[in-house]
C-alpha cells in the first residue's frame, strides 16, 4: 500500500478528534441509562472502545463519498455528521428520528449525508457497497464508498464474493474491517482458520494493511492513505482496524466468553485514554481542555435526549407507510 | 401485421429497447455477455452495447444482486439476471433483507429501482434444482413487486414498466415459454404492471393463472368450449400486489374458479387467491374454489413423472368439468 506521510499531531487536530470521540462515548453512555429506563428498546449494540475507528476513518471521507455501515453504527453515524437529535430520536422510535423511527438503533440512515445504514445482517452491507462504488465508477465520479464491517462478516460468503468482485472490477471501495476480536461471543480464533484479515484481502489481490484501531491518529493516517489510493483508480483497499469492544455485544450479554482481565487490559489502552495521554504529554491539551470538551459533549447529549423526549410517536394510522416509494423517483 | 417472434426474442427486444432508451440502464448476471445468456435471451447484446453495460458476473448471486441494489439506490437502473429461481436462494438475503426492506427501514429515504429477471418453472426435465416455481414465495414479501409475463406482448413490454417503477420488481420468465411464438399486438407500445387481464372471456368458470400455465389454460379452455363449457382465462400478470378487483369481477361473472399455479399447493399463491375469493366473493360462488398445482414433490427428472407432477390441460379440464357438473375437486 502507498503510505502517505503521517500528518503532524497538532492541538487543533487532536482536540477535533477528541471532541468527536467524546461525543460518541457520552452519547452511548447515556444510551445505557436510557435502556435501563426502558426509553430505548430492541437490540442496542454499542461501540464503546471502538470510537477511534469511526472518527479516524471518517476524517478521510468527503461529503460525496458513500458510507455503508453495520448494526453497531452510532459512532459511524455521529462521526459522519448525522444530527445527534435525530439519532437519539431514532433510538426512541420517534417520528423525528433519522429513519422516521422505523429503523431503531440498528438501522440509521441519512441519504443527505450518503450514510446508507445501518445493516443488521452480518456481511449484508458489502454487496451494497459494491453497487454504490459501481455507480460511482460508471458515472465517472471521483467519489468512493467506505464499507464498515466487523470481523464476524469475514466468515460470511458475502465477504468473499464482494472482495473478489470489487477487485475484479476495480471498484472504488474502501473496505474497513472493524476487528474487535469477537463475533458476538465467538472469538476470531474460534471462527477463522486464518485470523489475519488483511492476508485474506491480499488473496483477492487487494492492497491491505493492519492498523492499531485504538490510535485515532494511526487510523486517520491509514484511512487517508488508503482513500487516496482508491480515488486514484487502483481499485479497492482494505484496512483491518484492530480494536476492542468494552461493553457486551448488545444489552443482553453476560460476557461468559471472555475474562474480565482481558477487558481491563484493553481498557488501559482504550482510544480515549491513548489520545488524551498523548495530547497531554505533548503539551497540546490541558485537563481543563478535556473537561470542557466532555462538558460540551454531555450538553449536546442532554439536548438530544430532550429533543427525543419532546418528539412524537408516529400515528398508528401510518403503519403501512414506507413499504413502497411515496414520491416520484 | 408484425412478423411473428418468440417470447425469447420479445424479451431480448425489451432489453435492447431499455438499454437504448436510458443510459442509466445496464444488465448484469451470470453468462449474460459472452455466452449470450443461459436461455439465449441476451444473445448479441454484449456486441451491441459493450462490456460496461452488459456485465458478466462471477457466480456470486449475493454479491451481484446486492451490487444491483446499491447501484439502483445510487441512481442507475440495473437489470440483474439470475439464471434460475432456484439460484436466487443464494441472493435471498439481499432480496429480502435489503431490496424489499431498505425503503421502510430508512423511513422512506431510500428507493431501490431495481429489476431482477429470472427464469422459473419446469417442463424441460431439469430435475429438482432447476425447475421450481418459487415466485409465490417472493409474492409473500412486502416491499417488492412480482410480475410474470405470460404472453409475447408482456415479454416485450413488461420490462419497461418494471424499470419505470421506483421500487424493486422481480420479473419471472417461464422457461417453457421461451420458444413460444406469436405476434405483437399491432400498435401496442406499453403495458402496465398493475392489472390482471382476461385472455379469453367466458361465463361458466374462471381459470385463474399466470406465466407458464397461461397457454395450458388457454388450451384447456379451447377444449372445454368444444363440449359447451365457456371458460374464462384470467392472466394475473402481477403476483404482488394482486389485482383483486379484476380477479373478483371474473369470479362474480363465472361463479366458479379454478386456480392454476405451477407452485406447490401448500402455503401457495393459489392458497392466497383462494382465501381472497372466500373473503371477497364467497356468496357469488356456485362451487368450491378448486386448485391445479404441482404435485408436492421436488421435480423429478424422467419426463413421464415430470409431466404427471405439473398442471396440464387434461387436469385443468377435468377440474373444471367437476366444478360445473358437481362434486368438489382439487386435482
Amino acid at each position: 500500500m502507498n503510505a502517505l506521510p503521517q500528518a503532524p499531531v497538532t492541538r487543533e487536530r487532536g482536540l477535533h478528534l477528541l471532541r468527536e470521540m467524546l461525543r460518541i462515548r457520552c452519547f452511548e453512555d447515556r444510551c445505557v441509562q436510557l435502556y435501563g429506563e426502558l426509553k430505548i428498546r430492541g437490540f442496542l449494540h454499542l461501540c464503546n472502545g471502538e470510537e477511534a475507528v469511526a472518527v479516524g476513518a471518517m476524517q478521510a471521507l468527503a461529503p460525496s463519498d458513500a458510507v455503508v455501515s453495520t448494526y453497531r453504527e452510532h459512532g459511524h453515524a455521529l462521526a459522519r455528521g448525522l444530527a445527534m437529535n435525530a439519532l437519539m430520536a431514532e433510538l426512541y422510535g420517534k417520528e423525528s428520528g433519522s429513519s422516521h423511527g422505523r429503523g431503531g438503533s440498528m438501522h440509521i440512515f441519512d441519504v443527505s449525508r450518503r450514510f446508507y445504514g445501518g445493516n443488521a445482517i452480518v456481511g449484508g452491507g458489502l454487496p451494497l457497497a459494491l453497487g454504490f462504488a459501481l455507480a460511482q465508477k460508471l458515472q465517472r465520479q471521483s467519489a468512493l464508498t467506505a464499507c464498515f464491517f466487523g470481523d464476524g462478516a469475514v466468515a460470511e460468503g458475502e465477504f468473499h464474493e464482494s472482495l473478489n468482485l470489487a477487485a475484479l472490477w476495480r471498484l472504488p471501495v474502501l473496505f474497513l474491517c472493524e476487528n474487535n476480536l469477537y463475533a458476538m461471543g465467538t472469538a476470531v480464533e474460534v471462527a477463522e482458520s486464518q485470523t489475519d484479515v488483511a492476508a485474506k484481502a491480499r488473496v483477492y489481490r487487494i492492497d491491505a494493511a493492519t492498523v492499531d484501531g485504538m490510535d485515532v491518529f494511526a487510523v486517520e493516517d491509514a484511512a487517508r492513505g488508503a482513500a487516496a489510493q482508491v480515488r486514484g483508480g487502483g481499485g479497492p483497499v482494505l484496512l483491518e482496524l484492530r480494536t476492542y469492544r468494552f461493553r457486551g455485544h448488545s444489552m443482553f450479554d453476560a460476557q461468559l466468553y471472555r475474562d474480565k482481565a482481558e477487558v481491563e487490559a484493553w481498557q488501559k489502552k482504550g482510544p480515549l485514554i491513548t489520545l488524551t495521554t498523548k495530547l497531554k504529554s505533548l503539551g497540546l491539551m490541558s485537563e481543563e481542555d478535556y473537561q470542557r470538551l466532555e462538558r460540551e459533549a454531555r450538553a449536546e447529549v442532554e439536548a438530544a435526549v430532550e429533543f427525543a423526549e419532546r418528539s412524537d410517536f408516529e400515528s398508528v394510522t401510518q403503519l403501512e407507510r414506507f413499504v413502497y416509494t411515496e414520491r416520484a423517483p | 401485421m408484425s412478423a411473428p417472434l418468440t417470447y425469447r426474442e420479445a424479451a431480448r427486444e425489451a432489453l435492447r429497447a431499455a438499454l437504448t432508451a436510458d443510459a442509466r440502464v445496464f444488465l448484469m448476471g451470470e453468462d449474460v455477455g459472452r455466452y449470450g445468456g443461459c436461455y439465449a435471451v441476451t444473445k448479441g447484446l454484449l456486441q451491441e452495447f459493450g462490456p460496461e453495460r452488459i456485465r458478466d458476473t462471477p457466480l456470486s448471486e449475493s454479491a451481484f444482486v446486492g451490487a444491483g441494489i446499491g447501484a439502483a439506490i445510487a441512481g442507475l437502473r440495473p437489470i440483474v439476471e439470475i439464471m434460475t429461481v432456484n439460484f436466487s436462494m443464494l441472493a435471498l438475503d439481499q432480496i429480502l433483507n435489503n431490496a424489499a426492506t431498505l425503503c421502510h427501514m430508512s423511513g422512506g429515504q431510500i428507493s431501490v429501482p431495481l429489476v431482477i429477471r429470472m427464469a422459473t418453472g419446469a417442463g424441460r426435465q431439469l430435475a429438482a434444482q432447476h425447475s421450481h416455481s418459487l415466485e409465490g414465495w417472493y409474492a409473500h414479501i412486502p416491499g417488492i413487486r412480482i410480475v410474470a409475463p405470460g404472453t409475447i406482448d408482456d415479454a416485450r413490454f413488461m420490462l419497461a414498466a418494471a424499470l419505470a417503477c421506483p421500487d424493486p420488481v422481480l420479473l419471472f420468465e417461464h422457461i417453457y415459454l421461451y420458444n413460444m411464438e406469436g405476434e405483437l399486438t399491432p400498435g401496442l407500445e406499453r403495458v402496465d404492471i398493475a392489472h390482471a387481464a382476461v385472455r379469453r372471456p367466458g361465463r361458466d368458470v374462471a381459470l385463474i393463472t399466470y406465466g407458464g400455465s397461461l397457454p395450458k389454460c388457454l388450451a384447456a379452455a379451447a377444449e372445454l368450449a368444444a363440449e359447451g363449457i365457456e371458460a374464462e382465462v384470467l392472466d394475473l400478470r402481477t403476483l404482488r400486489p394482486l389485482d383483486d378487483a379484476t380477479l373478483m369481477e371474473s369470479v362474480r361473472r363465472t361463479h366458479r374458479a379454478v386456480i392454476v399455479d405451477e407452485g406447490w399447493r401448500s402455503g401457495s399463491l393459489a392458497a392466497e387467491i383462494t382465501t381472497r375469493i372466500m373473503e371477497q366473493a364467497f356468496y357469488d360462488l356456485d362451487a368450491p374454489v378448486a386448485r391445479v398445482c404441482t404435485a408436492e414433490v421436488p421435480l423429478p427428472y424422467p419426463k413421464h413423472l415430470e409431466d404427471a407432477a405439473l398442471p396440464s390441460p387434461a387436469r385443468i379440464i377435468a377440474t373444471a368439468r367437476t366444478l360445473i357438473r358437481g362434486g368438489a375437486g382439487t386435482h
